[in-house]
């Protein structure tokens, strides 16, 4: 017994060194450029500092206290929140569509896959030029379409009341195919038999979708709405290249604010403010979701 | 009865396929747009417009790319590619074998851990690496942008990897651990072997992730010689500001690669994203 016990003991210590071992290079890494920015971040916004020099002076609380006063913050909150909203409404349903297109279609649908799948090969920046150049005032795409309709040029990216919005139609562009391979997925996911099933029991196609397919995809589409909600709310690389946050603080968004802060006024102690402030307000905000939509399948 | 369901039926079908053109063209007519633009002069797409196709075969766009700096823009995505996708593969591949193989106390939670990884947005972390590679000297070079770029795929990596290894059946395993074998040759000789498709479908979808980066490149190098792929376009946007051809003609050779990869491995990208995808 007691070398049975022994030989357990020794086991169970291998095991440890052996995963120790396999794991550290990996944990490492994460903690070095996961963890630890995130504690940084924390640190450097109770500094005033350019991030340049050495001049580092702690102020304590005071960027966080302008941080909570700042109109243009808010702005790029509220700017924040409504590609969210857009994001979901005008995403989720154009995705599950597809995907339920082509699940339907099955390998006859490979051309209409491969058409949709496009816009996700293309890098953010190659988009953002694309059609930057594409709503240009006087040549682009839909100034030329205006004009062939006898109307005047139109200056989507240009005008405060249209930026964010047209900004947020090209995000779903670029989107939009995420999300039908998402939904595409959880189609196969299905249990094989369970369309036969109810086509026998005389389902007509839009019953079974909206009857049995629709509530077996739940968890898939809550957590793509959790997916595109912390997408949006730490969006970038379209509205750097498209406007830059412009005109004026029109399409204004938290991450690009923070990065304006950062490398064009050299406030890198507020910018991470900023960048902290936005790790509190997408942690909450995707911790209620959560609550909330799981909350209600309880019932 | 039976002429009115079936007109009805007819008329869902169409509207059905016309949604279906419809979208073809939506998420067409833009690179369509792009091509087009790369044949035409500059002069050529003002007077003729955007739809008016090329009036011959015009090349001057591409060849004037092609001589110029592009080369070492790509040279640098590739380097960072196969450098950071081979470190992330085997170091993923490391940590998925304990997770998914044996019981330790801290098993669970540092799996948690990595999960919730996946959810922390780069932005936050942008600035402490930025200041993090100024500090270290690796600002403004292709290297500082290797660490980020491992460390943010690989949660996802490891749990998709995690998944895939514990569908494998452990009876060979516990053979080879009979005949005496060590958990280290374990891993090289049985596990490794096992899990290449599961890689391959990762190395896949992580090089897609990784050639269109934007965020770290664009704050972590500065300097043209330095910078990858999509990237480029700033050099040629300062040099050819309203030559919208040109700028097109860099856009079309940044996306080529993918495109191309896209064409050879179609079905293993689409799996890789639904393998993501699931993580639920």
């Amino acid at each position: 017994m007691q070398t049975g016990n022994s030989l357990v003991k020794k086991r169970e210590k291998e095991i440890r060194k052996v995963s120790a071992v396999f794991l550290i290079p990996a944990l490492l890494f994460i903690a070095v450029f996961i963890i630890y920015p995130i504690f940084n971040s924390f640190q450097t916004s109770l500094y005033e500092w350019n991030g340049i020099t050495a001049g580092k002076k702690f102020i304590a609380l005071d960027n966080w206290k302008e941080l909570i006063g700042d109109k243009t913050f808010r702005k790029a909150f509220g700017n924040n929140l409504i590609v969210m909203v857009l994001s979901i409404v005008i995403q989720m349903p154009i995705g599950m569509a597809l995907a339920t297109f082509l699940d339907r279609l099955g390998r006859k649908g490979t051309v209409f896959k491969v058409l949709w799948f496009v816009p996700m090969l293309m890098s953010s920046v190659a988009i953002g030029y694309l059609f930057k150049y594409a709503l240009d005032a006087n040549t682009g795409l839909v100034s030329t379409i205006s004009r062939m309709f006898g109307g005047k040029n139109i200056d989507l990216l240009g005008n405060p009341n249209t930026a964010l919005i047209t900004i947020t139609v090209v995000i779903c562009w670029q989107f939009i195919p995420f999300y039908m391979v998402y939904y595409m997925a959880a189609y196969s996911g299905l249990p094989g038999d369970v369309y036969e099933a109810a086509i026998i029991d005389g389902a007509t196609r839009s019953q079974y979708f909206w009857k049995v397919a629709l509530p077996m995809m739940k968890p898939s589409i809550k957590s793509a709405i959790i997916l595109s909600m912390v997408g949006s709310l730490k969006y970038f690389d379209l509205i750097y290249v498209m406007t830059g946050g412009g005109p004026g603080d029109a399409s204004e968004l938290m991450a690009t604010y923070m990065y304006s802060n950062a490398f064009e006024s050299y406030r890198m102690g507020y910018a991470s403010a900023i960048a902290s402030g936005m790790f509190i307000l997408i942690t909450v905000i995707s911790l209620i979701t959560m609550r909330l939509i799981n909350g209600k399948e309880e019932v | 009865m039976k002429e009115e369901s079936k007109v009805k039926k007819i008329t869902v079908k169409l509207v059905v396929w016309a949604l279906v053109l419809f979208w073809c063209v939506v998420s067409f007519l833009p690179f369509f747009f792009m091509v087009m633009a790369t044949f035409k002069e500059q002069f050529e797409l003002l007077m003729g417009g955007v739809f008016k196709l090329p009036e011959k075969l015009y090349l001057d766009n591409y060849i004037e790319v092609f001589t110029g700096n592009i080369w070492n823009y790509l040279k640098n995505s590739v380097i960072v590619l196969v450098i950071s996708l081979t470190v992330l593969l085997f170091i993923s591949a490391c940590a998925s074998y304990p997770l998914s193989r044996f019981k330790f106390k801290l098993n669970k939670p540092i799996y948690s851990l990595i999960v919730a990884c996946m959810s922390v947005p780069i932005h936050v972390t942008l600035l402490p690496i930025f200041l993090m590679a100024v500090r270290t000297n690796f600002y403004d070079s292709i290297w500082a942008l290797i660490g980020p770029y491992i460390a943010f795929n690989l949660p996802i990596s490891i749990f998709i990897l995690v998944t895939f290894m514990q569908g494998i059946p452990k009876e060979l395993e516990e053979a080879a651990e009979i005949d005496g074998c060590g958990k280290y040759r374990m891993f090289w000789s049985i596990m490794f072997p096992l899990v290449k498709p599961g890689l391959a479908t990762l190395a896949i979808y992580n090089s897609v992730n990784m050639w269109n980066e934007f965020s770290f490149a664009l704050t972590l190098t500065q300097s043209a010689e330095n910078r990858t792929l999509p990237l480029a376009i700033w050099e040629y946007q300062g040099q050819y500001a309203m030559n919208v051809p040109m700028i097109m003609t860099v856009l079309v050779v940044s996306v080529l690669p993918m495109i191309i990869a896209f064409i050879f491995g179609q079905d293993k990208l689409i799996k890789g994203m639904m393998a993501g995808a699931v993580k639920g």
